[in-house]
Parts: structure tokens; C-alpha cells; sequence
């Protein structure tokens, strides 16, 4: 698997390292209440097909990105810098 | 007062040659590294070209003593003061450099790093953050069959180890 890192080019994944769903950047507002605090930090989907994640390029640049990919074709169909989705 | 005698991080362990191919350490007396606060790269780009002769470098390039250093940071050969613009960090002996070099220079690191450093692709002041065996470098190409690698001080000894190796296989060849 490859993924093509937005500084460096196309890179093996060996390079990156694997957070887990982009979901993590749409942090609720900190009066939010249990309930939405809750499903943020522990309620993930497990899908089979497209996923949204995020990803280190641990060994390159060190840049986070948001990686789409598909789990079931193993297709990689793009990554960008997490810093440009959210502020 | 007891007398300090301050060692290279290559030292006793460079150079070492094989088949035409060698591998010497580079000394840097000052790495500087510079992340210019957010909207500040102009200003800062333009204080380092008054400061060390160089600004920042495009991505995955080096300018002079200015190297990029991965996302939004650079590492600088120079003494910069870039107070308010950017977070600067003293990193002098924080890294151990080599110049690897010969005809077959390239044919050794291909045994090692994971990418085409191929002249076509990497040419003369290219930079990349990749990996070297398990160990996480920046190559910069310095000339035809020459480049600098610089990986983190403690791991000097394993660097040239794998270097030494790779070469001797080339060599064998």
C-alpha cells in the first residue's frame, strides 16, 4: 500500500503512522454534555469500504494527514494535510 | 576544573571506503531549526537571507546552509536569530552527518532507502525525509554521485554500520 503524501510524493506505508478515524478533529464544544463527549472520544463505525483517517508520515515529513481510502478494494484515494481541514 | 574534550558523533567511526564508494562525516558547528510562526515564512525567509545568505527553501529542497527539514520546519548551518517570527531551537549536537560518495554511491543507498534517489528523479540540492534501514533520515543530494545523509546523534553508530555493509555488498558485486 502507498499513500501520496502531499509534501513528499508517493510513499510506502511503512513511512506512516496509523491514528484512526478524522472523526477525532471534529472536537465537540467543551459544555457539549456527557453524551456528546462520550460518542467523540470511544463511538467508531466499522466500515467495510471508504474510510476517512488520519495518518502520520511518521518516518518523512511528519505532517498529519486525512487519508481516503477503501477497505475492501484497497484503493488509496487521497491524502491531504489535516492542518488544512481544520483550524 | 576538569577538561572537557568535545567528540564528533562519527568519531572512531569515519571514514570508511569500498568498491570507489566512501563515506566521510560531515561536522556542522551550528544547526539551527527554524518553524516560522503561522503567516510568518516571508519575514522569515527574508531575515535568513540577511542572516545566512539563504531564505527558506521550496519543500523537499536545500538553499545554501538552509535546509528543509519536513512540514513547516527548516534546519539551518548557521548562527539566526529570528526572535518573535518563528520557534528556534539550538540543535547542534542533536544530529550526526555523512557524505556518502563514489560512482556507486547511489547503488549503495538503493539497498537501503526505500525511494529512487536516481539522478533523473533526486537531482543536485534535493531533499528527502525517508527511512535508512529502520532509522529515519533526510538525504540531500550534494552532487553527481554525492549526498549528505543526517540522522539523530544516537544513532550514528547503526548508520554507519549499515552503511558499511551495504557497501561491502555493492563492492562484492
Amino acid at each position: 500500500m502507498r499513500i501520496t503524501c502531499p509534501n513528499c510524493g508517493t510513499r510506502d506505508r511503512r513511512e506512516f503512522y496509523y491514528l484512526g478515524d478524522a472523526l477525532a478533529l471534529d472536537r465537540p464544544a467543551e459544555d457539549a454534555g456527557l453524551g456528546a463527549w462520550d460518542d467523540y472520544l470511544h463511538s467508531r463505525d466499522n466500515p467495510a469500504g471508504e474510510t476517512r483517517d488520519l495518518w502520520c508520515h511518521e518516518a518523512g515529513c511528519g505532517a498529519w494527514l486525512i487519508v481516503e481510502r477503501n477497505t475492501v478494494t484497497h484503493a488509496v484515494h487521497k491524502a491531504t494535510l489535516a492542518e488544512k481541514v481544520k483550524r | 576544573m576538569a577538561k572537557l574534550i568535545a567528540l564528533t558523533p562519527c568519531a572512531g567511526l569515519l571514514p570508511v571506503s569500498s568498491g570507489g564508494v566512501e563515506v566521510a562525516e560531515v561536522v556542522f558547528d551550528r544547526l539551527m531549526s527554524v518553524s516560522p510562526f503561522a503567516g510568518q515564512e516571508r519575514a522569515v525567509s527574508a531575515k535568513l537571507k540577511e542572516q545566512v545568505g539563504a531564505g527558506l527553501s521550496k519543500i523537499n529542497r536545500r538553499s545554501g546552509l538552509v535546509t528543509w527539514f519536513g512540514h513547516g520546519t527548516w534546519i539551518v548551518a548557521g548562527d539566526v536569530a529570528l526572535g518573535g517570527m518563528a520557534a528556534v531551537t539550538d540543535q547542534s549536537d542533536a544530529w550526526a552527518a555523512v557524505s556518502i560518495s563514489g560512482a556507486r554511491a547511489t547503488d549503495v543507498l538503493a539497498r537501503l532507502v526505500p525511494i529512487d534517489l536516481g539522478a533523473s528523479g533526486f537531482k543536485t540540492n534535493h531533499v528527502a525525509k525517508t527511512m535508512l534501514g529502520h532509522m529515519s533520515v533526510t538525504i540531500t543530494r550534494v552532487g553527481p554521485d554525492a549526498f549528505e545523509i543526517i540522522v539523530m546523534r544516537s544513532m550514528a553508530r547503526t548508520l554507519v554500520h549499515d552503511l558499511d555493509v551495504a557497501m561491502r555488498g555493492v563492492a562484492a558485486r
